[in-house]
C-alpha cells in the first residue's frame, strides 16, 4: 500500500498525540490519583500504537505498546503512579518524540529503546498477569471493568465502560421496557469508504431506536479514526436478530456482534466506578437528570476531545496555501499602492472614491488573511513544561513553571523562529535565576522557585515575558566581567544605567554562571537570542531585582510580511524605512549641525543625537555636489538610543510587502530586505538596528 | 533499431562581446528584456541590484562584469537571463539570447588550456557545433563570490 501520502499527516497526528501525552502526564504528576488522566494518556498512546502500525514502524508501535501495557495497569489500579514511574513513562515519551522527529526527517525511526522497555517490563511485571493480558486485548478501546468481567461471563460483559449519564439513560429505558444492546459492528478489512459505512450503520441504527455511546466517538468515527471495528450502545425496541440483519446488509460489514445489555451491568459497573477517587453518586440514585449531571458529563475525559472540536468549528488547510493566499494578497496590496499613485495622478473624484472603498476593503481583507495565518503560541510553549521538569531534576531545583495566555497568536513566519530562543532564555532562569532550594531556604524563600511565562497582545506587538522569582542579576559581577571580557571600558561602565548592565548579558562572549554548565551552553546562547529576535524584528529587555528575580521581556511585531514604512528619497533611490523604529521626521538647517569627535550631531529636544548619512553608508551615486540649506532627517530609535538618518526628502507612508533580496544576497549591510512599489519598481527597506551599533 | 542513441544536452545560448556561451536548458527558468534595476549597496561591482521579476526580488549579475570584458551600452538585444541553482534565483544581464539547440553530449570537450583569458575560471566545457563554438558555463563558480 502506498502509504507516502499519509505520512506527513501520521506525523502530525502523533505529534498532537505526544504532545498530549506529555501534558497530561505532567497533569497526572500534579493528581497522581486522577485515573481520567490515566485514560486521557492511555488514549493517545493507543491511537499512536494504532497508527504506527499501520504505517509500518515497528518500533514505535512497539514501545507504545510497552508503555500502554504500564497505563493500563495504573488504570485498572493494578499499579500506583509514582515518580519513578513516571519517570520511565517521561523517558519512554521523550523515545518515541526522537522517533517521530526522525520519521519526520525521512528515517524509518528506528532507536535502540532496550533499557527503557526493561524497565517498562519491570514495573509491569510487578503485577498479576492479569493486568498485561487484558490490555493486550488491543481491539478494545477500553478494556472490559475488573468488576464486570467478575460477576458476568467475559463473553457477554459490556466492553463500553459508561458514566453516570450514560448509566442512568440506559436503566431508565430498560426500566420502560426498551432494549438496550451494546452492538459490536466489525468492517471487512479492505473497506475503503469507512466514514460511509459508518454513517450507513448509524442511519440504520437511528431509525431503529438511539444511540447512546459510541466507541470510538462519533467524530472519530467520522474520521475514520479507527481500524476496522467499532462499538455501539443502542437503545431500541427492535428485536437483536432484526437488528442483526439489518445491519449486516450494509455492504462492506463483515460482522455484527450484539450483546443485550441487563439491567445488573449497569448496577454493577456502577458500583464499581464508585470506588474511583472521583466521587460520583451511584446510578440509581440520580434518577433524574439534573443539569450538573449533564456538566460533569461534558468534564468526563472521555467527552473532552470532542466537546472541543465541536466548539468551534474548523478545517484543515495547508500551510502551502496560505501561503499561496499570502504571497496572492501581497500582490493586491502592490496594485493597491500602483492604483492609489495613479489616482492622485488623474484626480478623477469617481475613481478616487472607488480606489478608497477599494483601499478600505482591503484594509479588512488584510485583517482577515493575517489572522488566519497566526497560530497560537501554545505549539511552541507546550513544550516547555516537559523541559522545565527535566532540567529541574537534573540540577537537584524545585521549580515550578506556569505558563499564561498560551492562546495569544502570532504570525506563523514568527513562531517559526522564536522557539529557540525561548529555550534559552528558560534554560537561562532555570539554570542561572532559580537557586538550588537550600539557598532558597537560606534567603527565607520558599523551597520551590517559579519561572512563569507569560503572552499578550498589545497594540501591534505581543509581548512575552519570562519572569523568574531567582536570584535576579548581580550587577556588580556582570560589571566586573563585561569590564574583564573587555566588552565595556571602565570609564563607560559609570555612567550605565541599571537596565543596560542588565541587558550587558545578552552581549557576545558573556556567562556569569562560575561553572559552565551544558544547560544554558558557554555565554554564546544569550548574544544569539538577542540577534534572532531583533531579526525578527523585535527587541528584548531585562529587568531585575537582586535576591528577588528578573524578567526578561520579549516584545514581536504581529506579523513580519506587511509592515508599514515611511518612503524616503535619496537621489533617484527610494529606501523605506520601518514605521515602527521611527519616532519622527524633522527639516534641519546646516547651522543645526555641530560636530562631536568627527560624529555629526544635532540637538534633537535636548538629547544630543548622531546624524547617519544614508548617501555616504549606501554610497549612492550623487550627480552634482549639490549643498543644501536644508536636510530631512528621520529621527529613529532602538531601545533607548536615538540616531538621525538624513536623507533628500520624505514620500510618505506606506503599507509595504516585506520580501526578502533571495538566497544570493544575503547579509547586506544595513538592508534588511525589499519591497515592491506601486511603480513596479524595487525599493530596499533600512535596517535601522544594523545603522546603530 | 539499430541507431545508437545518443544523448543530448539541451541549452539556451547568448552572446557576450564576440563570444557564444551556454547554459542548460534545465537551469533556465526565463528570458526578460531588460527593466528597471535598484541598486544595492555595498555589493560586489557585478551585482547590477535587484529587479521585480513577477512579484519576485530577483538579483541580477552583470556577465560582462563579471568576466572583466568591457562593459558596453544596452542594447535592443540585451536580454536577462533568468537562472536557478540550488533554490537561487539569479538573473545574467547578456547582450543577446541568440538560440535554444541541442548538443551531442560527446561533443563537449574539456576546456583548451588558454592562458590569459579572464572567464576561464568559469568555464566547464566547450563545445563545437557546426562552425559554432559554444563556452558552457560552470554555474557554480559564477555564482560563488570567491572565485
Amino acid at each position: 500500500m502506498e502509504l507516502n501520502q499519509y505520512l506527513e499527516m501520521f506525523i502530525e497526528e502523533s505529534k498532537e498525540h505526544l504532545q498530549s501525552c506529555s501534558d497530561n502526564l505532567l497533569e497526572l504528576e500534579k493528581n497522581p490519583d486522577d485515573l481520567t488522566i490515566v485514560n486521557e494518556i492511555f488514549r493517545s498512546a493507543h491511537t499512536l500504537k494504532g497508527m504506527s502500525a499501520t504505517m509500518g514502524y515497528e518500533d514505535l508501535a512497539d514501545l507504545t505498546h510497552k508503555m500502554e501495557n504500564v497505563l493500563d495497569a495504573i488504570r485498572n489500579e493494578k499499579i500506583h503512579v509514582n515518580a519513578e514511574i513516571l519517570d520511565v513513562v517521561f523517558e519512554s515519551v521523550d523515545h518515541l518524540e526522537e522517533m517521530v522527529m526522525n520519521i519526520a526527517d525521512g528515517g524509518d525511526g528506528k532507536r535502540n529503546v532496550s533499557e527503557t522497555v526493561e524497565k517498562l517490563k519491570r514495573i509491569e511485571s510487578g503485577e498479576p498477569v492479569a493486568a498485561s493480558s487484558a490490555s493486550q486485548n488491543q481491539i478494545n478501546e477500553s478494556a472490559p471493568a475488573e468488576s464486570a468481567a467478575t460477576t458476568a461471563e467475559i463473553a457477554i460483559a459490556p466492553a463500553l465502560e459508561y458514566d453516570d449519564f450514560e448509566k442512568t439513560i440506559l436503566l431508565q429505558s430498560t426500566e420502560q421496557g426498551f432494549n438496550a444492546f451494546e452492538i459490536a459492528v466489525t468492517l471487512s478489512a479492505g473497506c475503503l469508504l469507512k466514514a460511509a459505512r459508518v454513517y450507513m450503520v448509524f442511519d440504520i441504527l437511528e431509525k431503529n431506536g438511539d444511540v447512546v455511546k459510541s466507541s470510538p466517538t462519533v467524530d472519530k468515527l467520522e474520521e475514520e479514526q479507527f481500524d476496522q471495528d467499532f462499538k455501539v450502545a443502542l437503545i431500541s425496541q427492535t428485536s437483536e436478530d432484526e437488528l442483526r440483519s439489518k445491519i449486516l446488509k450494509v455492504s462492506e460489514v463483515e460482522n455484527v456482534t450484539i450483546i443485550p445489555l441487563s439491567k445488573d451491568v449497569f448496577v454493577q459497573s456502577a458500583v464499581s466506578e464508585s470506588k474511583t477517587p472521583v466521587e460520583q453518586p451511584a446510578a440509581e440514585e440520580a434518577t433524574a437528570v439534573a443539569i450538573p449531571e449533564q456538566k460533569k458529563e461534558e468534564n468526563n475525559s472521555q467527552k473532552a476531545a470532542p466537546a472541543k472540536h465541536a466548539a468551534s468549528k474548523t478545517i484543515r488547510v495547508s500551510i502551502e496555501r496560505l501561503d499561496i493566499l499570502m504571497n496572492l494578497f501581497e500582490e493586491l496590496v502592490i496594485d493597491r499602492g500602483r492604483l492609489q499613485s495613479i489616482a492622485t495622478e488623474v484626480n478623477h473624484s469617481e475613481l478616487n472614491e472607488t480606489v478608497e472603498r477599494m483601499s478600505r476593503t482591503m484594509g479588512d481583507l488584510q485583517t482577515i488573511v493575517l489572522t488566519m495565518r497566526m497560530i497560537p503560541i501554545e505549539t511552541v510553549f507546550n513544550r516547555f513544561p516537559k523541559m522545565v521538569r527535566t532540567l529541574s531534576r537534573d540540577l537537584n531545583k524545585k521549580i515550578n513553571l506556569e505558563v499564561i495566555g498560551a492562546e495569544t497568536e502570532l504570525d506563523r513566519t514568527v513562531i517559526d523562529e522564536i522557539g529557540d530562543p525561548l529555550v534559552h532564555l528558560i534554560r537561562n532562569s532555570v539554570d542561572h535565576g532559580i537557586e538550588s532550594p537550600e539557598v532558597r531556604r537560606a534567603n527565607g524563600k520558599p523551597e520551590e522557585g517559579n519561572v512563569t511565562l507569560r503572552a499578550y497582545h498589545s497594540g501591534n506587538y505581543v509581548f512575552i515575558e519570562i519572569e523568574d522569582d531567582g536570584a535576579g542579576i548581580n550587577r556588580e559581577k556582570v560589571l566586573k566581567k563585561a569590564i574583564s571580557k573587555g566588552i565595556v571600558s571602565k570609564e563607560a561602565a559609570l555612567t550605565l544605567s541599571d537596565r543596560q548592565i542588565n541587558e550587558l548579558i545578552l552581549a557576545s562572549g558573556f556567562s556569569t554562571a562560575d561553572s559552565i554548565s551544558d544547560i544554558s551552553g558557554r555565554g554564546v546562547g544569550l548574544d544569539v537570542v538577542k540577534t534572532t529576535i531583533e531579526s525578527l524584528g523585535g527587541s528584548i529587555s531585562i529587568e531585575s531585582t537582586e535576591g528577588s528575580g528578573s524578567i526578561f521581556s520579549i516584545q514581536l511585531p504581529l506579523t513580519l510580511s506587511i509592515i508599514s514604512v515611511m518612503l524616503v528619497e535619496i537621489e533617484q533611490e527610494i529606501y523605506a524605512v520601518p514605521l515602527s523604529s521611527i519616532i519622527e521626521t524633522s527639516i534641519i538647517k546646516n547651522s543645526d549641525i555641530l560636530n562631536a569627535h568627527n560624529q555629526k550631531v544635532i540637538d534633537f529636544r535636548g538629547k544630543v543625537v548622531p546624524l547617519i548619512f544614508l548617501d555616504e553608508i549606501f554610497e549612492v551615486p550623487r550627480n552634482e555636489g549639490k549643498e543644501d540649506e536644508y536636510h530631512s532627517v528621520v529621527i529613529v530609535r532602538k531601545g533607548d538610543k536615538l540616531a538621525g538618518l538624513v536623507v533628500d526628502s520624505f514620500i510618505g507612508q506606506q503599507e509595504i510587502v516585506l520580501k526578502s533580496l533571495g538566497n544570493y544576497l544575503s547579509n547586506i549591510f544595513a538592508i534588511s530586505g525589499a519591497t515592491i512599489l506601486g511603480n513596479g519598481k524595487v525599493a530596499l527597506i533600512v535596517d535601522c538596528n544594523a545603522l546603530m551599533k | 533499431m539499430t541507431v545508437v542513441e545518443q544523448e543530448y544536452l539541451k541549452v539556451i545560448v547568448f552572446q557576450l562581446a564576440d563570444k557564444e556561451y551556454a547554459i542548460p536548458v534545465s537551469n533556465v527558468q526565463g528570458i526578460e528584456k531588460l527593466m528597471h534595476i535598484t541598486r544595492v549597496p555595498k555589493t560586489p561591482k557585478y551585482v547590477k541590484g535587484v529587479i521585480n521579476l513577477r512579484g519576485v526580488v530577483t538579483p541580477i549579475l552583470d556577465l560582462r562584469e563579471r568576466f572583466a570584458i568591457p562593459v558596453s551600452n544596452q542594447e535592443e538585444t540585451t536580454r536577462i537571463i533568468i537562472i536557478t541553482l540550488d533554490e537561487m534565483e539569479v538573473g545574467f544581464i547578456v547582450d543577446s539570447a541568440n538560440d535554444v539547440i541541442d548538443i551531442p553530449v560527446d561533443s563537449i570537450e574539456q576546456q583548451p588550456e588558454v592562458v590569459g583569458s579572464n572567464e576561464e575560471d568559469f568555464i566547464s566545457g566547450v563545445a563545437k557545433i557546426d562552425n559554432r563554438l559554444l563556452i558552457l558555463l560552470h554555474l557554480d563558480k559564477v555564482l560563488n563570490p570567491q572565485t
